[in-house]
């Protein structure tokens, strides 16, 4: 009897009171979470508020930036952020989805293989294991390149690339100069150095993101389209690219929003000139650049501006996260309903 | 058995009166070999070659970043760089201690302020039952705050606590970092809750465990690795965070005291910081501590990042 009720029993009054007490806080972080989202949102509304009564929508729209005479407009701001990020885009979906397709498809471990079936060692315990490490080392490198943090990527563009690619921009406006894309000189920040470096941030989004789509294409597709003579390639480009579609398409809006609020690497590399270009040799500025660079010498009336660049900022990317995640959401139901 | 030329001819020899009929007449055997003379191969082959070529380019920047960061930046390493401060314009030696401890400072406030809210938010929504409207709300924001831009964190702790303290602090950079590190803490954490074996819950259950002894004896200390590992990638990515720095806790010369004790509330330098400002400056030795910094910056993340993959090694799966 007495054992029976030492390995077992009610719960205590005490530990009544800590289970109730535990479950409520449980509860209300939950609505703190939820609530300071809404909390950031609201505070960087509110502050906006003045400068949004005081210049409206004018302010989207015009060009001038000079605090004597109290102008303010962030066209050449949005021109700049909407013109890098697409820019970027390009190239980083380009050599994203390429990377995903290699990485998905296993080439390199068969490229390993081939290699140790020459020296007849392709099912040795040790070197039978190469093909599959090499495979899971590339996969690492292209996650390394998230890992790096942005004003790192700033440093090694003001030092590598620029130095890099300024002859051969030069040359090009040289040689090319009435085309609209190479209209001036590279003569150190601009928009060129900031795209390059802003595609290798986006680019492991969309890998990673482009990679599990294509992973999760059923198999039974890829057997069908052999087993009706396509080569691999053909089976690819014709059934698991538009089968996966649109997984990589979610995954390139998100890499997007990534690039529209990416700030260090852009405030060190476009330049900071209050501009509206298409040269890709001349500096620029983007929204998340410009709070980075006046934010911390802003006086009080220039923060209220400010606040509304930065609200216009959070709207942008607001709107294509949550483009991307629901793409994302329905592409992901759609190939858990197909298997 | 008769041999024949072709496979189908024994098959159909098998039936008496039949026709002598082979399905392969007209059917060039040299056809169907693989050959690259034929444009279907060789595009296959070609855009092989292409994606491999792709991807093996988008790996060069990286190890030229690993290269120019040893290179440049080990070049300079030595003690003193962990034990002084930087140095003015145009002084030479100095070293960035300051910087590292106020990173650390930093990001450990941060954490401490994001992973309790983190964690316990994901025991809530794991827990939760499907549909609760509280829970999906949650998990809505969390997904929000992922893709929130790093520079509106240091615009929003700008507001809410530099302007109402009245300065520059570590407090008010660490605010802005936390809001970056939760999602991060949050998801994996309830992705790790999830995980635990249900049968391992209904056990705790069966023994008459209250919700909270079961949370707290079985669902975390089992979800554990995972959380940590959570945990562990949102601090590298904390830690090399500089946007929502910039203008909440600035950037300092001096060590983050004041007599003898720790001040949070005046402005501290962090690593972050201190790679910007000294890359923009037309000094050699700045420019060269700048690389230094980043060296130790990146090493720092990428540590933090190694252990918490290998911490998710060991995770219990269902």
């Amino acid at each position: 009897m007495s054992d029976a009720s030492t390995i077992s029993q009610a719960p205590s009054r005490l530990q009544r009171a800590t289970d109730f007490a535990f479950r409520g806080l449980c509860y209300s972080f939950a609505w703190l979470s939820v609530l300071a989202v809404f909390f950031i949102v609201l505070r960087i509304a509110f502050a906006a508020a003045p400068a949004i009564r005081q210049y409206g929508m004018g302010f989207l729209t015009t060009r001038t930036w000079d605090p004597n005479q109290e102008q303010y407009g962030i066209l050449p701001e949005i021109w700049g952020t909407m013109y890098t990020s697409v820019l970027a885009l390009g190239i980083g979906t380009a050599f994203g989805v390429a990377a995903a397709v290699f990485l998905s498809e296993g080439y390199l471990g068969e490229f390993v293989f081939s290699i140790l079936k020459i020296f007849h060692v392709e099912f040795h315990p040790f070197w039978g294991k190469l093909p599959e490490r090499m495979e899971d080392i590339l996969k690492n490198l292209v996650e390394l390149l998230a890992a790096i943090p942005s004003v790192v990527y700033g440093l090694w563009g003001l030092f590598v690339v620029i130095p890099l690619i300024r002859p051969v921009c030069n040359w090009l406006h040289l040689k090319m100069g009435w085309f609209a894309l190479f209209g001036t000189d590279l003569s150190g920040p601009g928009v060129l150095p900031a795209v390059l470096v802003l595609s290798i941030m986006i680019l492991p989004t969309i890998t990673a993101i482009s990679r599990g789509a294509l992973v999760s294409v059923p198999s039974k597709l890829r057997m069908a389209a052999y087993g009706l003579g396509a080569t691999p390639w053909e089976t690819i480009l014709a059934v698991i690219l538009p089968t996966a579609a649109r997984g990589i398409f979610g995954g390139i809006l998100l890499a997007f929003g990534r690039a529209l609020g990416e700030t260090m690497a852009l405030a060190m590399l476009v330049g900071n000139a209050n501009s509206i270009t298409l040269s890709l040799f001349s500096p620029a500025n983007t929204l998340a650049a410009l709070l980075a660079n006046t934010f911390p010498e802003a006086e009080h009336k220039e923060v209220g501006i400010l606040m509304y660049a930065a609200l216009v900022l959070l709207g942008i990317t607001l709107a294509v996260n949550m483009v991307g995640a629901f793409i994302l959401q329905r592409a992901s139901a759609g190939s858990e309903g197909g298997k | 058995m008769a041999t024949s030329d072709t496979p189908g001819n024994s098959l159909l020899s098998a039936l008496p009166g039949a026709p002598e009929i082979n399905p392969f007449d007209g059917v060039d055997f040299n056809d169907l070999e693989r050959s690259l003379r034929r444009p279907r191969t060789l595009i296959n082959l070609v855009l092989c070659g292409l994606v491999a070529g792709m991807t093996l380019m988008a790996l060069v920047p990286l190890f030229s970043v690993i290269w120019m960061l040893l290179w440049r930046g080990g070049k300079n390493l030595s003690l003193a760089l962990f034990t002084q401060l930087p140095p003015g314009p145009l002084e030479q030696g100095g070293g960035f201690g300051n910087a590292i401890l106020g990173t650390m400072i930093i990001v450990l406030m941060a954490a401490l302020i994001s992973i309790p809210l983190g964690v316990l938010s994901a025991l809530f929504m794991a827990q939760a039952p499907d549909g609760s409207t509280l829970a999906s709300a949650v998990r809505f924001s969390a997904k929000v705050l992922t893709g929130f831009p790093s520079i509106l964190a240091g615009v929003f702790a700008y507001g809410a606590i530099v302007l109402a303290t009245g300065g520059y602090s570590a407090v008010a950079g660490a605010v802005a970092v936390s809001i970056l590190m939760l999602p991060t803490i949050m998801l994996t954490a309830e992705d790790a809750i999830r995980m635990v074996p249900a049968k391992m819950k209904e056990a705790a259950i069966g023994m008459g465990a209250t919700k909270t002894q079961t949370a707290i004896m079985v669902l975390l200390p089992t979800a554990f690795p995972g959380i940590l590992t959570g945990i562990m990638l949102a601090v590298a990515r904390a830690a090399g965070e500089t946007a929502p720095l910039l203008f909440t806790s600035l950037f300092s010369s001096y060590w983050p005291f004041s007599g003898h004790q720790l001040n949070l509330m005046q402005p501290t330098a962090s690593l972050a910081v201190l790679i910007y400002n000294f890359s923009g400056m037309p000094f050699k030795n700045q420019v060269e501590m700048a690389w230094s910094a980043a060296l130790v910056m990146v090493l720092m993340v990428l540590i933090t990042n190694l252990l918490g993959q290998a911490l998710s090694r060991n995770q219990v799966r269902s």
